[in-house]
């Protein structure tokens, strides 16, 4: 069963992935990545970490892609529709692409098998998970959290600014 | 028989080169912007994983802030983008050349 | 259960759940529709639909015939993908937020370890379904309206969730049948504990679904219709499926982490009848259904026509039925008796936690969109932020000095949470400067 749920949202990510990646309309764009995040979400649940499943849905495709969606709107063109949508570069832009992908392929297929996880390591799936992300989270990344909400409170004042109409 | 690390390395790995190809040859910022989010959700699968085969929850944490850290860089990226369609009225990335010779 | 093979037999019973909700859902959604007609008529002194069946109890029916029936628009130059796909993006997502709902210890699909949060997620992402649907009519005020819910809906989300961990807090987990287990344990509703926090739920839930006095982007006299301006036939049906199931989920967080989920009134009353093992509050739902049951009969020889009157007999036998079912459940054995009769208690806290909604919208005027967002954001949030701060606050204390009882909680956070409210109400400086009419002319 777990193969089962793993080869389903792994297929339902790529095959999102790349429409998202060429489609004409924007729109579509986002509508597929919003199911590409929703397939990692899966493969989040499957890998049985279910705060994160959960914190992906709600930030990632309830926040973050609610933002991309509203200002997709704000700034769709219809004349953008019948123009070029790839760059001048993009054969060779595939090719690297392919060859950086060709690189990483072949160091993990030769060392598939070399990863030989202990007793530990076999899909030890942690009771409560929320909780002991959350006593990680306060006690040995106390100061990390307090950075990142501190970032989140300058990205907040750095996107209110940057897209008011007159500062 | 759970499923073996490999298969979500090669996993991560197919979404970040897609991600790659999204960035490097679309013309669209925002398709760019969301390519982006594509590569940091591959890296995502690809941290938890190693977590759940160590046994730690280290990995789920660094995840975590590399989604806070998405939604900050989405949130600021998005408000570029507004104010320089509200000049220019073009977001396409080759159209963007102001501060060429 | 022979014929299965082991490895699927644990999702039987809950594919089986989830087969009742998604056929009985539609039904129950189109019955509350009637039930709203019928009390927006008793408060307003009217009767109602009262033609199609008799007392009008065919109306959800006949309205779904006639949706069904109906030709479905598409406007020219709309986006047919996300036309077809948006409201079933809405329905969707209502009926998934149910595989998290416990109607009862025994009725849930899947007891998630994290059931809440799955169930506010899943709420997060029933905005989809409006955005999209209002991009893909390609009409300015079916794009307007989408785009007004939609940030109504976003700010009100969070007030929600901040509104939710101040109850969460008091349970000390996710999962839906811990939280009602913690309020067995500590003998006492959530509600009654944290009164401000199921305040702000009750309001942000309101706006959450789209109901007056939010329902700005929605209401008929505003933008046409919203979002659901071009949508005609069976597709606007699922639009509106979707509000109710959602109206549905939301008062079944509220009900599970706030009122109690599937507890009796007063669970720890504990005196049984006469030296049998039966408790008397048991008897409550029995009593209740005698008594709807004894009114329906007594109603039926005053109908005027002759149908009415076999209707109500029939309405009363089923009342009588149901009074002698529950208290037959009594003497079966454990399981069976705690789902009937917490099932019984669910849907009872549900129903008027939704006669609550219903209520609210006949009695006050629509917001404007602006002071929708201001009451939200500059009201809203931070009273839940500070009801969370002192929530927690008096938790950490009372388990410092051992002193846990959840009257000293209520009183404690209820008037400091008074008082920040009152700050955050306070009348402020018009922000419009009010015209000055004609003085040089």
């Amino acid at each position: 069963m777990d193969s089962v749920l793993f080869y389903f949202f792994s297929a339902l990510a790529i095959a999102s992935a790349v429409l998202m990646v060429t489609r004409r309309n924007i729109v579509h764009s986002a509508v597929f990545l919003i199911t590409a995040l929703l397939a990692t979400a899966g493969i989040f649940l499957q890998l049985q970490a279910e705060f994160l499943f959960v914190v992906q849905i709600i930030l990632y495709v309830g926040g973050i892609m609610v933002l991309f969606v509203f200002v997709i709107m704000l700034v769709n063109l219809d004349l953008s529709l019948h123009l070029m949508q790839f760059n001048r570069m993009k054969f060779v832009s595939t090719i690297l692409a392919a060859v950086l992908a060709g690189q990483l392929f072949t160091a993990f297929w030769i060392t598939r098998n070399s990863l030989n996880l202990g007793p530990r390591g076999e899909a030890m799936a942690q009771p409560h998970n929320t909780e002991s992300i959350a006593q990680a989270l306060f006690q040995n990344y106390m100061l990390p959290f307090e950075i990142a909400s501190i970032l989140l409170l300058v990205a907040m004042i750095g996107a209110v600014v940057m897209a008011k109409r007159k500062v | 028989m759970p499923v073996a690390i490999d298969h979500y390395l090669f996993l991560s790995l197919a979404l970040f080169s897609i991600g790659v190809v999204g960035v490097l040859t679309r013309r669209n910022v925002i398709v760019m912007l969301m390519s982006i989010e594509l590569i940091l959700n591959a890296v995502n699968i690809n941290l938890v994983a190693f977590s759940r085969y160590w046994g730690t929850v280290d990995g789920q944490i660094f995840a975590i802030f590399i989604i806070t850290d998405a939604a900050a860089e989405a949130a600021v990226g998005l408000g570029i983008i507004l104010a320089f369609f509200r000049n220019r009225e073009t977001v396409l990335a080759d159209e963007m050349d102001m501060m060429r010779w | 259960m022979n014929f299965i093979p082991a490895s699927l037999r644990d999702y039987v019973l809950p594919v089986l759940y989830g087969i009742v909700i998604v056929a009985l859902l539609p039904l129950l959604a189109g019955y509350i529709v009637l039930l709203e007609r019928k009390v927006m008529a008793d408060m307003q002194a009217r009767l109602g639909p009262m033609r199609v069946g008799p007392h009008g109890l065919l109306q959800p029916i006949a309205d779904a015939l006639k949706l069904l029936i109906k030709e479905d628009i598409i406007p020219q130059k709309a986006d047919r993908f996300l036309f077809w796909c948006a409201p079933v993006l809405s329905v969707t997502m209502a009926l998934l937020a149910y595989a998290a709902i416990p109607f009862g210890p025994v009725f849930q699909i899947a007891d998630l370890n994290v059931g809440l949060l799955f169930i506010l997620a899943i709420s997060s992402l029933g905005i989809y379904g409006i955005v999209l649907g209002g991009w893909a009519s390609n009409s300015h005020y079916s794009l307007l309206g989408a785009l007004r819910s939609a940030a109504q809906l976003v700010s009100y989300e969070t007030a929600a969730g901040l509104a939710v961990v101040s109850g969460l807090m008091l349970a000390g987990s996710l999962s839906m049948k811990d939280i009602v287990q913690a309020q067995s344990d500590q003998g006492v509703w959530f509600a009654f504990v944290v009164p401000v926090g199921f305040f702000i739920y009750l309001v942000a839930s309101i706006a959450e679904t789209n109901r007056a006095p939010f329902d700005l982007p929605e209401a008929e006299s505003e933008l046409v219709a919203g979002y659901m301006t071009e949508y005609s036939g069976f597709r606007w049906a699922l639009y509106f499926l979707g509000e109710y199931a959602n109206m549905v989920v939301v008062a079944s967080i509220a009900t599970t982490l706030f009122l109690g989920g599937w507890l009796r009134p007063f669970a720890r009353y504990q005196d049984h009848l006469f030296g049998t093992s039966i408790e008397l509050l048991d008897l409550l739902p029995t009593l209740l259904f005698l008594g709807a049951g004894v009114y329906c009969f007594w109603l039926a020889p005053r109908q005027p026509v002759q149908i009415q009157k076999i209707v109500m007999a029939l309405v009363g036998g089923l009342c009588v039925a149901l009074a002698l079912g529950m208290t037959g459940a009594l003497f079966a054995p454990d399981t069976v008796r705690t789902g009937i009769h917490g099932a019984f208690w669910f849907l009872a806290k549900v129903f008027v936690y939704i006669y609550a909604f219903l209520w609210i919208r006949f009695t006050f005027p629509r917001y404007r969109f602006d002071q929708l967002m201001r009451l939200g954001w500059r009201f809203l949030i931070p009273l839940a932020l500070v009801n969370v701060i002192v929530v927690g606050a008096t938790i950490v204390l009372q388990q410092n000095w051992d002193w846990r009882h959840p009257m000293l909680t209520a009183i404690v956070t209820t008037a400091i949470m008074l008082c920040v409210a009152a700050f955050l109400a306070r009348d402020r400086a018009p922000e419009v400067e009010p015209l000055e009419v004609g003085e040089g002319d």
